[in-house]
């Protein structure tokens, strides 16, 4: 089995899977007032400063979630209160669906957010929350989120990120972004599923709106026994997850040679995640790609993922005007761990689906 | 073998991906998305993909093949459900399971089993292949109470090559089950699917006013004389030989009344006297079976009918059927040809010519 699929769940890192062991066997609840559950809250709070302090975020900022979709649901629903809603074209669902009816920010044809929209976006209306990514989970593209900050400092609106693709494969730092909160996922870096954060700017932090009031755990902000396994198996992913630029020769490996065999990158004129590539191979459907590519004992993906199992017609590509492409595109993501034999077996699994299914297309 | 099995999360189709990997074939499923289930049920946030693709999915990690679920809402909506709706306002009486047999299963389903290199398709229908002098046959299942037959017959003769109908000798559904439940698959006991799929509950003629709105409004109910006789709600209601929902118009002169024809350029449903019919019928998109010649054999109208014996005669574009007593089939139906238990070919029922 060959799993590139990184970008739906990373692999465990060994020193995530010490720590979850590790704080499984501690056991307590860190509201308890009992030295059980001191233990407990001192772990937790070691975890809310590793991963805060980790993507230039303060402790105190820090809101733990059950993952990322919580955290955007929580971002908008906290910060977009009173607001209008203006929100990237190639968001994450966990963003459009938690801000329904916003405002579409569009994107150029290698999937950057466009600024001189956002500009004029800003200019139509009174105060915004303006959702934007940092790294787009089915291309990688960047968006230029600081120069976004910037513009909406200016308007007078607030900024979103969602940094759960970007978090440990490059540089997060939130302060330094300028926005006003940010989204992370644990298992996207390399720990288990199950914790997430939100870091809030300082002025709009203490009196955060939960999205779940519950018995007031998380300073009042999220309700909840926070699943402290899951956490301390975040902050020790957060530690060791020290960026993927590493992965960027095989990944442009991958992509080349898929490329000789047919493919199209899309996405790949912009900055992006140095792990992901997403590949047209013209006229055939992306499902049949990922079926045959699964049957070959290779783990790739494609659109976005629905509950159902059915591979979705992707509404990142569809923004970048991919036109018929947007049906017939995989994403290739790396894992972590991946080296030179997962790319051999990648190209060799790719090259035959390619010549079969091409010669079949045409 | 590597075989792709249609599943559709019953016990039919999981029957056979179970006999088919007990017998080592490596066995793909794969389910059909047909349609917004959510939609369907109109459930606001109900996911896309009802409790059936669950099943199937279930089904297929017991038995530990894997299995994938194909978006075919778009071709679903086109070749099967827009055809219903168009033939229903059309005054036809279409047979969507046959449209979706011909384009969604059997068409698409074989071009993905090509793609993913598999040499076979298995479906749960129950039908026999057998293979004679000309080739593969198609034949009615051991069991006449679930033979699928008459669903099956535009199945091209390309098509019956490469396809596997693994229940098509079962003598009967307590047998089916009895498979599912020594293989401990956990539909074993789920009941059986009813009516239309996309049409989970409500009436499917919500389904036909929903695309062709003029097709649910009322008319006039006439005679073949063109006397008006009473009132209908919606021709998409009313089908060739039925005698409900004529109201006042039911009988005449103590004699019972029955459709005997839909106008649907004019919204009329034509009543007749129950018993008559016609002796010639014309088909259109005729699948043959065998060589295609005129043939005497019985054919069925309907899918729960009795054996007409007729003569069939091709045509430029299709068959005329010259059935020995007058009968009265309805236009959109099909009419397949049986010799015995064989399926020599059958086609679409035509409306009969204007004027």
């Amino acid at each position: 089995m060959t799993g590139l699929d990184a970008n739906a769940t990373e692999k465990l890192r060994p020193e995530a899977r010490q720590a979850v062991l590790a704080a499984l066997d501690l056991g307590g609840n860190p509201a308890s007032v009992h030295a059980a559950g001191r233990a407990a809250r001192r772990l937790l709070e070691e975890a809310r400063e590793t991963i805060a302090v980790r993507f230039g975020g303060r402790p105190a900022d820090l809101v733990f979630t059950s993952g990322g979709t919580e955290a955007d649901a929580l971002a908008v629903h906290a910060l977009g209160a009173g607001r209008r809603l203006i929100v990237g074209a190639t968001e994450h669902d966990a963003v459009r669906t938690a801000a329904g009816g916003a405002a579409v920010l569009p994107v150029d044809g290698d999937g950057v957010a466009d600024l001189a929209a956002l500009r004029r976006l800003l200019g139509e209306g009174g105060p915004a929350l303006v959702c934007l990514m940092l790294a787009n989970n089915e291309t990688g593209t960047l968006h230029p989120v600081a120069e976004a900050a910037g513009l909406c400092r200016q308007a007078g609106a607030l900024l979103h990120v969602d940094a759960v693709q970007a978090a440990g494969r490059i540089a997060v730092d939130f302060a330094a972004l300028g926005a006003d909160s940010l989204a992370l996922s644990s298992h996207k870096l390399g720990g288990p599923p199950g914790a997430g954060a939100l870091l809030v700017a300082p002025a709009l932090s203490a009196g955060l709106a939960p999205l779940i009031a519950g018995g007031g755990q998380e300073r009042g902000r999220r309700g909840g026994t926070p699943p402290l396994p899951a956490i301390a198996g975040f902050a020790a992913a957060a530690l060791v997850a020290r960026g993927a630029a590493a992965l960027a020769p095989l990944r442009d490996e991958a992509e080349r040679g898929a490329m000789e065999a047919g493919a199209v990158a899309l996405g790949a004129g912009a900055p992006r995640l140095p792990n992901t590539s997403c590949l047209a191979l013209p006229g055939v459907r992306a499902d049949t790609q990922v079926i045959a590519l699964d049957l070959a004992g290779v783990q790739v993906s494609a659109g976005a993922a629905c509950s159902s199992g059915k591979v979705a017609r992707s509404h990142v590509l569809d923004a970048m005007g991919a036109g018929a492409l947007a049906g017939q595109a995989i994403r290739v993501s790396l894992p972590w761990c991946a080296g030179p034999a997962e790319v051999d077996a990648f190209l060799r699994a790719y090259r035959a689906m390619a010549e079969r299914l091409s010669r079949r297309a045409a | 073998m590597r075989v792709l099995v249609a599943m559709s999360g019953g016990v039919d189709s999981s029957a056979v991906a179970g006999l088919l990997a007990e017998a080592g074939h490596e066995v793909i499923g794969v389910t059909l998305q047909l349609y917004d289930h959510g939609q369907a049920s109109a459930r606001k946030g109900a996911c896309c993909a009802g409790q059936d693709i669950h099943d199937a999915r279930r089904v297929a990690d017991h038995l530990g093949i894997p299995h994938y679920v194909i978006d075919a809402e778009a071709r679903f909506r086109a070749a099967v459900i827009a055809d219903f709706a168009d033939a229903y306002a059309r005054g036809e009486t279409p047979v969507p399971c046959v449209r979706c047999n011909q384009t969604v299963k059997f068409t698409d389903l074989l071009a993905l089993a090509d793609d993913l290199g598999a040499e076979a398709l298995a479906t749960g229908h129950y039908v026999r292949r057998v293979e004679g002098p000309e080739g593969a046959e198609l034949h009615r299942a051991a069991d006449p109470a679930r033979d699928q037959s008459w669903f099956l017959f535009a199945t091209t003769r390309a098509q019956l090559a490469r396809t596997l109908f693994p229940l098509g000798g079962m003598p009967d559904k307590a047998a089916v089950r009895a498979v599912a439940a020594r293989l401990g698959l956990p539909v074993a006991s789920k009941p059986d699917s009813q009516d239309i799929c996309f049409v989970p509950q409500g009436s499917y003629a919500d389904v036909v006013a929903r695309l062709h709105p003029e097709a649910a409004e009322s008319g006039d109910i006439v005679t073949i004389a063109g006397e008006v006789v009473g009132r209908h709600d919606g021709i998409a209601r009313y089908t060739v030989g039925q005698a409900k929902r004529l109201g006042v118009a039911a009988q005449a002169g103590g004699v019972r009344r029955v459709v005997v024809a839909l106008d649907g350029a004019r919204r009329r449903v034509v009543v007749g006297p129950a018993g008559g019919g016609t002796r010639l019928v014309a088909l259109r998109e005729v699948n043959w079976l065998t060589e295609e010649r005129a043939l005497r054999c019985a054919v069925k109208l309907r899918a729960r009918d009795s054996l007409h014996p007729a003569g069939i005669v091709p045509t430029a574009d299709g068959a005329e059927v010259h059935l020995d007593a007058p009968a009265l089939p309805a236009p959109g139906q099909a009419c397949v040809f049986y010799d015995g238990s064989r399926v020599l070919g059958g086609g679409f029922i035509r409306p009969p010519a204007a004027g």
